[in-house]
């Protein structure tokens, strides 16, 4: 067995089967430190993609899976500096945890995100970049961004797009509502319910029958059936960092950082 | 079809469950952020959990500055 423990996730590889668990209070909040941890993560992943049939993204954080990008993190980094050194401090972040997901979404390794609870924003995004979701059934889905003046920046929306089709993109996106677990499966972006507390072993169970096919075959069905939009995530970025330089995001970072409520997610 | 009445007791019911206080703690009036003590995350579990007992979508939209449990009743019946 191999494994790492950082910060704020941790790794396990056994017989084949890698088990990524997030793991940073309160929600899995994706700042610099996971980002790190998350590069050293998809580096092990590629160099043991070989020996790997099947990788399972879990959390071990009961309110969820993700709750997106750390806001706080993001508002003090980029609060004191001039305006362009702020543009690429947000450039060199999306560029980066672009290419993390972008090793996921790529690797030939069956990618599983096993998800309860809150799954919003760059959590919802990291787990797009996975070839199934398994949600237990008090998860729920959503791309807040809009309520900062932003889109969603880790590759969301060309994902979402790519898997679901553009009607149910814009009904999350331009509502910033969420969505239960029952409607996602609905729509074809929850491969499997699980009950509350099961994703994780309904996950392994899934990766179970997986390892059984030939690598061989496995890969190349992944390859054509899961084009990467590379046109469309650098488009991505690029609008992302234009609506990062208005005034008004910052004005609603700071909001967001000052807000009396403990975890003000709430779209 | 229920009435309001029923919408109203089967959301205390399940309020009190999921956060484990004793139903008759709850009254329809109570401000269930200050009464369960519950932040945004929270609020949205409990959301899940009366989508899935209901079988209805409620967009948080719709429930936003919602903060006592007969409104919210309310916001579930036109769903129904």
């Amino acid at each position: 067995m191999k494994s790492f423990s950082g910060n704020t996730l941790r790794w396990e590889w056994r017989d084949g089967i890698f088990e990524l668990t997030l793991d940073r209070a309160p929600a899995n909040e994706i700042g610099r430190t996971m980002l790190g941890e998350l590069e050293q993560f998809v580096s092990a992943l590629h160099s043991m993609a070989a020996q790997t049939s099947v990788c399972i993204l879990s959390s071990a954080q009961p309110k969820g899976f993700s709750a997106g990008a750390d806001l706080r993190e993001l508002y003090h980094a980029a609060a004191p500096l001039p305006e362009k050194e702020r543009l690429a401090g947000v450039r060199e972040f999306l560029e980066r945890i672009h290419k993390v997901l972008n090793t996921i979404d790529a690797t030939p390794v069956v990618t599983i995100a096993a998800v309860h609870g809150a799954c919003f924003g760059g959590g919802f995004e990291l787990a797009l970049a996975c070839d199934l979701i398994i949600a237990d059934k008090m998860a729920r889905f959503a791309f807040p961004e809009l309520r900062l003046g932003l889109i969603p920046g880790f590759g969301g929306i060309p994902r979402l797009k790519r898997d679901l089709g553009n009607a149910f993109v814009r009904d999350i996106l331009l509502t910033g509502r969420s969505v239960n677990a029952a409607r996602a499966q609905a729509v074809g972006l929850v491969s499997q319910l699980a009950g509350e507390g099961q994703a994780l072993q309904v996950a392994r169970s899934t990766a179970a029958q997986i390892a059984k096919f030939d690598p061989a075959a496995r890969s190349a069905a992944k390859h054509f059936i899961k084009p990467i939009p590379h046109d469309e995530l650098r488009l991505e970025i690029d609008i992302f960092c234009d609506l990062f330089q208005r005034p008004a995001v910052m004005a609603a970072l700071k909001k967001f950082d000052e807000s009396t409520d403990a975890m003000p997610y709430l779209p | 079809m229920r009435t309001l009445e029923q919408t109203t007791q089967e959301v205390l019911t399940l309020a009190a469950q999921h956060f484990n206080v004793l139903i008759g703690s709850l009254s329809p009036a109570d401000d269930f952020f200050k009464k369960l003590g519950i932040n945004s995350l929270q609020a949205l579990e409990l959301l899940t959990r009366l989508e899935n007992h209901f079988g209805i979508e409620l967009p948080d939209y719709e429930v936003q500055g919602v903060s006592d449990f007969r409104t919210l009743a309310e916001r579930i019946q036109s769903r129904l």
